[in-house]
């Protein structure tokens, strides 16, 4: 499989010659790289690599200064945010994104893929599915028991699972998440992997994380990031010897 | 259903009851003709209240330029009862007979386009509730598309009344100028100066709040409620949820702007007048205090607290008119500081605990508490 090039059809997320500038500094430099069916991605890099601001990029957050972003062939640089995930891509933020006041099933139910327009909203109703589909993704996230509370009362490694619960109710073909194990107790660590390992199946998720045992654990594929250009692609065995990343990590 | 803060559930429906029981049996009860008014002109700004309630305590988004609907409103009434008090038989004397007064006094000899559809009252009663929806639509279309939010969206709709006013007062031959529109008759014939019209305006008044509060209570309860609390706190997450939050900014704010537009024609019917003292800036900020006294996440808070506030105006300024501003100015400033959450905020932590043990002592009925608690948590969050 080669990097550069025509794409096949079949990859599901195509980034090509990706550059973002702002105010003429390029955090993110003729960027490419693909992403198949199924395939767990991490992106690894040291800080003001660009990885949060690739997320940024492919989820509409920030726009695209040149290149193309495409997602089963659909442009998504065109799309809006909420367009873009409807057509199939979910976001977890790098700090635990959620709703403090609403209890942890109103958190779910926000995600639940219906009811999105205004009418939608207005009409919905709380169903058995809803219901059902709530109580089985609180099931997965640990924190069935905690369905009625608030989610302020949440320790901040349950708020990240919150977060990745509202993500999964949403059903994505490509999962987002940007540092999920982030200041998480070793024991939740240990929960998170085991969680994602139940998320990951049937779908492509794109992770960047820090944490290089949990790469190793999770990682398909690992892209390098440095300076906004990829500095080595491939294996995490590959790339944990390549000399330009050992250099970049280990310095001088 | 123990979670959901469903619609209409035991604690709104008491709530409802008790405040229909106050504002329909012991206010008309207990007040002269006169107070009864006064009273249903407070209530004009409950509807506006209840508005800010869903789109500033709910939805976050504050809007110091409420008075701008309330106008739009209370002008298309207005605007209504000044044709029909301009007959040609009533306006003989003037140059131009048939076109009110202030119009003739301004040398105009030809009423304007836009007072034509006043000529009915059934679009009038449309125009009343689609000229607000369509700019709040304009305006929040142009500002929440862009993503202008937070204080920038308050300095804009404050300087939004500010060019309202200056309209208004600049117009003079086509809205009556700094006098407004008054010397205001009759409704369809029927004249509403007299003490029993006002009576029964009081009723129409109370009942079209009522209304405005039900609907309210559906917004508040449906999964749209919900969708305006969590853009609160976190907008991008409701963003990549898939929602265009921009469309439900949108929508609460020209539903916020119908609310109030009701409320200034009401105000128009009962008091008989219309001016842009009572559009501008300073009644805009007056009508976001009312809701914060009365507490910003509580429907029913929100109209007592437009009671309350005026009240305290009226009686206030007939014995110390001077020390009114100070008072108001501290009200704000004390609401913020000591009960963010208002007279509602009171109730809730103070009054409600000590009614639920003194029945619950008399009663010795074990009530589920834990259904109370999400529900308050859910349906007035602390801030």
């Amino acid at each position: 499989m080669t990097t550069i090039g025509t794409p096949a059809k079949d990859y599901l997320l195509a980034v090509e010659a990706l550059t973002v500038s702002f105010d003429g500094f390029k955090a993110v430099n003729d960027l490419s790289f693909y992403v198949d069916e199924n395939e767990i991605r991490v992106i690894i890099g040291p800080n003001g690599a660009g990885k949060t601001t690739v997320l940024d990029l492919i989820c509409g957050k920030t726009k695209a200064t040149n290149g193309s972003i495409r997602f089963r062939g659909a442009e998504l640089t065109k799309m809006s945010e909420s367009q873009i995930v409807l057509s199939g891509v979910g976001r977890k933020f790098q700090t635990p994104s959620i709703y403090d006041d609403l209890t942890i099933f109103e958190n779910l139910e926000i995600s639940y893929p219906k009811g999105r327009s205004v009418w939608g909203a207005l009409t919905f109703k709380r169903d058995q599915a809803v219901k059902d589909r709530v109580e089985e993704v609180a099931e997965i996230i640990f924190l069935k028991d905690k369905l009625h509370e608030r989610a302020a009362f949440l320790s901040h490694g349950q708020k990240q699972w919150l977060e990745i619960g509202m993500l999964l109710i949403q059903d994505p073909e490509l999962l987002m998440l940007d540092e999920p194990v982030a200041g998480m107790s070793v024991s939740e660590r240990v929960k998170t992997a085991e969680l994602l390992n139940t998320i990951i199946k049937n779908r492509s998720v794109l992770v960047i994380e820090h944490d290089m045992k949990f790469v190793e654990d999770i990682a398909h594929k690992v892209t390098v990031l440095h300076q906004g250009k990829i500095l080595s692609e491939g294996s995490m065995q590959k790339v944990k010897t390549d000399p330009k990343v050992v250099e970049v990590y280990l310095g001088h | 259903m123990k979670t959901a803060p469903s619609f209409m559930d035991r604690k709104d429906l008491l709530a409802l009851a008790v405040l229909a029981a106050i504002l329909l049996i012991a206010f008309p009860v207990l007040l002269d003709g006169f107070r009864l008014n006064l009273v249903g002109k407070y209530l004009t700004y409950a509807f506006v209240a209840v508005g800010l309630v869903l789109c500033w305590g709910y939805g976050g988004i504050l809007s110091l330029g409420q008075g701008v609907f309330f106008a739009l409103g209370g002008y298309g009434m207005a605007m209504y009862l000044k044709l029909e008090a301009s007959s040609v038989e009533n306006t003989k004397i003037q140059s131009t007979p048939g076109i009110p007064d202030f119009m003739d006094w301004n040398q105009l000899t030809e009423l304007p386009w836009f007072w034509q559809p006043f000529h009915s009252l059934p679009l009038t009663i449309l125009l009343i509730l689609l000229v607000p929806a369509f700019f709040a639509f304009v305006i929040g279309s142009a500002m929440f598309k862009r993503r202008v939010s937070g204080v920038y969206f308050a300095i804009i709709t404050q300087a939004i009344a500010a060019i309202a006013t200056i309209l208004i007062i600049g117009q003079q031959g086509y809205t009556g100028g700094v006098n407004g529109i008054t010397d205001l008759r009759t409704l369809h014939g029927w004249d509403i100066r007299t003490d029993s019209a006002k009576f029964i305006l009081y009723f129409v008044n109370v009942a079209l709040l009522l209304a405005v509060v039900c609907f309210a209570m559906f917004v508040r309860d449906s999964k749209l409620g919900r969708i305006l609390v969590a853009m609160r706190e976190k907008e991008d997450r409701v963003r990549f949820s898939g929602y265009s939050v921009a469309n439900f900014q949108i929508f609460v704010f020209c539903l916020a702007g119908v609310f109030s537009a009701i409320g200034g024609a009401m105000f128009t019917l009962q008091v008989g007048f219309m001016s842009p003292s009572l559009v501008g800036i300073v009644p805009s900020i007056e009508m976001v205090i009312f809701t914060a006294v009365g507490g910003r996440l509580s429907i029913f808070g929100a109209i007592y607290g437009a009671l309350a506030v005026n009240f305290a105006k009226t009686s206030l300024s007939e014995s110390f008119p001077e020390l009114w501003l100070l008072g108001l100015g501290g009200l704000f400033i004390a609401v913020v500081l000591v009960f963010p959450n208002g007279l509602a905020g009171i109730w809730r932590d103070y009054v409600q605990p000590s009614i639920d043990r003194a029945f619950k002592l008399r009663s010795k009925d074990p009530a589920d508490p834990g259904h109370d608690v999400a529900k308050q948590a859910s349906t007035l969050p602390a801030e």
